[in-house]
């Protein structure tokens, strides 16, 4: 079974709006991802009904939000397999996840002369936190290259290992699709003794995720690319390693004692949790996950396959020369994100005119400047597939593109 | 809303389509700066040769959207020959019609000297009603503040 895309359209009240008397056609779910009634409603309803600050009131809606909290936890722990809900640490994002424990485990475990891998393929979000931690330990941040085809580059993988002690990875790229091998390279990271953290941000929203399958250590991703709200984050990681990290804000909730002479940590998940959390973001993101997990994560796989497979084709048939769509061609290495260069138009071009069309994509370097480097581009024009997108959506853009082109025409 | 035309005016895509005095200029006795969007990712160089207090010679290096390549292109042919002083002028005329506070700046200034003539570069007053695009507009124009900085220092 597929998705009726009709159906899942209807869910999302923002894609039912108009901007200057046109359709939306967004193409643009990489970067954030639209929200559907489901979850606006679960927003709604803790604001109008249970309202409260959790874990601090014996009252009905204390009690009433802290049970929506920690339910939500239990069913995002279920919907990648974590082997425990406690082993749930929401942060406020992604990019606060691989921090965390770039910053705990990394301060705690690292030295001087310690390897941290990462793929040419990341977002800055597990490049910077590295080198921070790089450049106050003295260890090095050291790259897996890339084929020609946005592939990783793991001839020299043994080599590579060599003094490795953490292994970070992003499960699908944000810039060309591809799915790197994750449980090989979490197979290799333990052969050699080290842990490894997957940055699944660009594979949670779109296929099913098993931490057991991926058989690796952390595993980060956010809400907002998966139909929930911002501001709300997750890192998995094995009770053990979570345990034996230092906590990493201090504050209300992180404590199970504080005196003159010092604390003692809560136990996880809240040890990681300072603070009011955001409560409403993880009732959100819980209503996504049922969201998602009705709809199927093997029926959203399937659709995007297709219809990556459409946009690879259409637009193949439509422009051929003149346009790259960078990164693997091949649907079984390939998410639906697809970096366009087309002739000379510059992307910031290409997508002021796509916006006069109603049609939403993003220009730039999409937070990835080592990846751009090596493509040797600037930056591209992105557009991304998500579940309510369908084939009108490409054409839409091929249509958009060929009007670029013949504004640019030169 | 504002269309494709008032943001693409005729004269900014003769400026990208033949951009003026492209190129790198040696260091030294040329001065360069360096400019970067963030946002974009576009990256621009300022390559600047000053002599007396006059600019003998410029060069634009990088790659960008049009919008920021043609103002960088435009850039060049409003300032070189002009001194120094007249260089800033210009550039501060210009960053002023890029102000999304241009009105509030009008009245405060009501009294100052006159603006310097923009000439071609009036072409770009449009890129205001997209303010995204403002920064690329004045990209080339905050390089070339910096290169006047070095060559001056
Ligand atoms: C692969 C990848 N990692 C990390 C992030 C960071 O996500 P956030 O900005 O929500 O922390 C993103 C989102 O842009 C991403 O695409």
């Amino acid at each position: 079974m597929t998705l009726d895309t009709a159906a899942v359209k209807a869910d999302f009240p923002l894609l039912n709006n108009l901007i200057n008397d046109r359709p939306i056609i967004y193409l643009d779910s990489g970067a954030t991802s639209q929200k559907p009634q489901q979850v606006l409603d679960a927003l709604n309803h803790y604001y109008e009904h249970l309202n409260a600050n959790v874990h601090r009131g014996a009252y009905y809606l204390a009690a009433a939000a802290t049970d929506a909290t920690e339910n939500a936890r239990l069913r995002v722990a279920n919907f990648i397999n974590a082997p425990a809900d406690r082993e749930i640490i929401f942060t406020k994002n992604a990019t606060e996840a691989i921090n965390l424990v770039s910053y705990t485990w990394g301060r705690a475990n690292l030295n001087a002369g310690d390897v941290v891998l990462i793929s040419s393929l990341e977002h800055h979000a597990n490049i910077v936190p590295w080198q921070q931690l790089a450049a106050e330990k003295g260890c090095e941040v050291r790259w897996i290259p890339l084929t020609d085809d946005g592939q990783l580059d793991l001839t020299d993988l043994d080599r590579m290992l060599e003094g490795v002690k953490m292994v970070a990875i992003s499960a699908a790229s944000n810039v060309l699709g591809t799915l790197p091998p994750v449980r090989l390279l979490a197979d290799a990271a333990h052969a050699v003794g080290a842990l490894c953290l997957v940055d699944a941000s660009q594979w949670v929203p779109h296929r099913p995720t098993d931490v057991a399958e991926f058989d690796c250590d952390f595993l980060v991703f956010t809400g907002h690319k998966m139909c929930g709200p911002t501001g709300i984050g997750v890192l998995w990681g094995r009770a053990e390693l979570l345990e034996a990290m230092p906590p990493f804000l201090g504050g209300g909730e992180m404590i199970l004692n504080v005196t003159q002479e010092g604390f003692t940590a809560n136990e996880i998940p809240w040890k990681f949790e300072a603070g009011t959390p955001p409560i409403a973001e993880m009732i959100g993101l819980g209503a996504a996950v049922d969201y998602l997990e009705n709809l199927g994560m093997e029926n959203i796989v399937a659709h995007e396959t297709q219809l990556t497979g459409y946009a690879l084709r259409t637009l193949g048939d439509r422009f051929g020369e003149d346009l790259i769509i960078h990164g693997p061609q091949d649907l079984t290495i390939r998410g639906g994100v697809l970096s366009l260069c087309y002739k000379d138009v510059h992307p910031h071009d290409l997508s002021q005119v796509l916006d006069e069309r109603g049609v939403c994509v993003r220009a730039g370097h999409h937070c990835a400047k080592p990846l751009m480097r090596l493509l040797g581009v600037g930056a591209t024009a992105r557009a991304s597939l998500y579940l309510y997108n369908d084939e009108s959506d490409v054409d839409a853009l091929a249509d958009a593109l060929e009007a670029a082109g013949q504004f640019f025409a030169f | 809303m504002p269309g494709l035309e008032d943001l693409y005016r005729e004269i900014i895509l003769d400026h990208y389509r033949s951009p003026r005095n492209r190129g790198e200029l040696e260091t030294p006795p040329a001065h360069m700066a360096e400019g970067f969007n963030p946002l974009c990712g576009d990256e621009i160089k300022v390559f600047l040769t000053v002599e007396g207090n006059t600019i003998t010679d410029i060069r634009i290096g990088g790659q960008g959207c049009s919008i920021s390549q043609s103002s960088a292109s435009m850039m060049t042919t409003a300032v070189l020959g002009k001194t120094v002083e007249e260089a800033r002028q210009v550039l501060h005329a210009f960053k002023e019609m890029m102000s999304i506070h241009e009105h509030e700046l009008d009245d405060t200034n009501a009294d100052a000297a006159p603006a310097p003539q923009l000439g071609d570069l009036e072409a770009l007053r449009g890129v205001v009603k997209f303010p995204v695009r403002i920064k690329c507009a004045t990209l080339g124009w905050n390089t070339l503040d910096q290169a006047l900085v070095e060559a001056t220092a």
